[in-house]
């Protein structure tokens, strides 16, 4: 099944040809951002990720969700490279950010991650100041502005400025979790990304605080593309537009799990009216 | 504790709880065995200095601290001489320091360099591991071993005239940081392996090249271990006298060395030296010296104590 063919009312006026041609020119901007051709990875000589084409688009939060084991971090983590910090990963496959191939050799992961930005599952601060978490980023990569206004902007974007416009001096080690993780989110915004992975970002989190991650997020989908890998799946209706759904390939067995893509669908649609079976069995809670 | 249990387990309770404090009291003794030992040998040291006028009994420790500081200063004042009654350690205090700062200058950062090299950057794989084992065979190599190969490669250079160094600091100073090398390395890699992974990923995640992550996060993070590191192979390097006494640090000498090519010598060179001497009286001067060696390694291992157990608290 193809499934990076989803219904009439995907908003795309251009597409990729699927068949392999090349995209047509278009003046605005490609509603896809990121996308993928059969694309697999091995760790080793494990198969992890088999095969996967799908398209991200633009300025829309896309969920991840499937059970444990089936690739979704390891997809996550192709689209800024940082799959090669893991001893033995190997692609196949092609990966495009607006169209480039971003998967091979050409490309400087360096210079590709500080346009796809990551958030992690547990709150990573720096262990140092609030103001030097969220200036570390920018000054690396040769921000020539004003950076007290940089720090200022990037906090009000994470809603963590109110909280800690007194206290930039302090370690980012004493936030509590939630603002941990605000202030993560806030250090990848300094970095002005267009695109934003986020892994499991509230699984560490208080449902209080997870609800602020989620109000957040709402408010960034309009200037960033946001792809989330969730475990939640009630937070992947609340709070995506698009879902893709992973499951494990029915060939492998326990010695090594390998994801593939079973449906990849506006959220409204996949949650009311699953077209793959093994979709409906998982988010019914028959499996996973 | 009911009776049908009986049968099928036997719990020899009075058994199992004798075992317990038996095994603590062994290793109670264990220890104190190393303390009382530590405490014979300083105590005989302290008496071999104080030898002084018989009436004064062991007990009274007012007289005997100050005659004690009393010796401690006039052999930390006095140069090298043939007579017991003034001679000191000027030379050999002065040749250890200059030791010790040309080390730190010239062995440490050859260490922590090749402990980063190791841990962040080499590709993992057989080499980084034959490597890594050469390293760890090293620091086990006794000393003189290192003495030899200094007399060979640094004071004689293999027989080049003009590259060979004589029995100078110099030649001292390399053999020294070659000897602590191996420490160095190796805490400094145990230093960057407790650095957490998820705080390079968060770097890397920004688009920071490798080299930005190790300078602003990973060495900060790192570096209380590796300044344990620096200290404990530093205080390795003043306590060293064998490799010393091959390369050549003089016997008997009187001026303080003013540079890196000047003959020298150094603490323990002297305290082997006094102790050779035949007059008895010299054994005093040799105890003074060593407790002046010992109070400058306790000072210099409390110091790392103190960083470390700071850096446990803060992380």
């Amino acid at each position: 099944m193809s499934v990076s063919e989803t219904r009439a009312d995907r908003i795309s006026v251009h597409s990729p040809g699927v068949d392999g041609s090349s995209t047509v020119p278009s003046p605005v901007r490609d509603p896809i951002v990121l996308s993928t051709r059969n694309l697999s990875l091995w760790y080793g000589t494990a198969l992890a990720i088999k095969e996967f084409t799908i398209d991200i688009p633009r300025n829309k939060i896309t969920a991840l969700i499937g059970p444990s084991g089936c690739g979704k971090s390891t997809l996550l983590r192709c689209f800024n490279r940082m799959n090669d910090l893991i001893n033995g990963a190997r692609t196949e496959g092609e990966v495009r950010f607006d169209g480039e191939l971003i998967s091979g050799d050409d490309i400087d992961p360096v210079v590709l991650r500080r346009r796809i930005g990551m958030v992690f599952q547990k709150p990573n601060p720096f262990p140092k100041s609030i103001y030097n978490n969220v200036a570390w980023g920018a000054r690396i990569n040769g921000y020539r502005g004003e950076m007290d206004e940089l720090v200022e902007r990037s906090l009000r974007r994470a809603a963590l400025w109110d909280e800690v416009k007194n206290k930039l001096n302090r370690s980012g080690l004493d936030l509590s979790g939630g603002q941990q993780q605000r202030l993560c989110i806030a250090r990848t915004l300094a970095v002005e990304p267009e695109v934003i992975l986020m892994d499991e970002p509230c699984s560490a989190l208080d449902p209080i605080s997870t609800a602020r991650v989620e109000d957040l997020m709402d408010d960034l989908k309009n200037d960033y593309t946001i792809v989330i890998v969730t475990h939640n799946m009630q937070q992947a209706r609340r709070v995506s537009d698009m879902t893709a759904c992973l499951m494990l390939d029915e060939g492998s067995g326990d010695a090594h799990r390998t994801g593939i893509l079973a449906e990849f669908s506006p959220t409204d649609l996949l949650f009311t009216n699953p077209k793959d079976k093994r979709t409906e069995a998982y988010i019914t809670g028959r499996i996973g | 504790m009911s009776s049908s249990l009986e049968p099928r387990f036997h719990p020899r309770r009075l058994m199992r709880r004798l075992l317990g404090p038996i095994f603590g009291a062994a290793c109670l003794t264990a220890t104190c065995t190393g303390v009382v030992v530590l405490i014979v040998l300083l105590g005989s040291i302290v008496m071999a200095a104080l030898q002084g006028p018989p009436e004064v009994p062991w007990y009274a420790i007012g007289p005997n601290l100050s005659e004690l500081f009393s010796l401690i200063r006039r052999l930390a004042v006095g140069g090298q001489s043939s007579d017991p009654l003034i001679a000191g350690y000027r030379v050999g205090i002065a040749g250890s320091l200059w030791l010790l700062g040309l080390v730190a200058v010239i062995g440490i950062p050859v260490g922590i360099g090749a402990g980063v090299f190791l841990e962040e950057y080499a590709p993992p794989g057989r080499l980084r591991r034959i490597i890594q084992t050469n390293i760890a065979n090293l620091a086990g190599v006794p000393s003189i071993v290192y003495g030899i190969l200094g007399l060979a490669l640094f004071v004689r250079a293999f027989g080049i005239k003009s590259l060979a160094l004589g029995s100078t600091l110099m030649a001292g100073v390399l053999t020294l940081s070659l000897l602590i090398l191996p420490i160095v390395v190796i805490t400094t890699q145990e230093a960057l392996r407790s650095v957490p992974q998820s705080l390079r990923q968060a770097a890397l995640a920004l688009g920071a090249t490798r080299w930005q992550m190790v300078r602003d996060h990973v060495i900060p993070s790192a570096m209380p271990g590796i300044l344990t590191g620096t200290i404990l192979g530093l205080s390795r390097a003043i306590g060293e006298t064998a490799p010393l006494l091959m390369v050549g640090a003089a016997g008997s000498l009187f001026q303080l060395p003013k540079g890196p090519l000047d003959r020298y010598s150094a603490l323990p060179v002297e305290i082997y030296n006094y102790a050779k001497e035949p007059d008895p009286r010299f054994q005093t001067v040799a105890a003074g010296g060593i407790l002046i060696l010992v109070a400058i390694l306790l000072a210099m291992n409390a110091t790392a104590i103190v960083i470390r157990n700071r850096y446990r608290r803060y992380h």
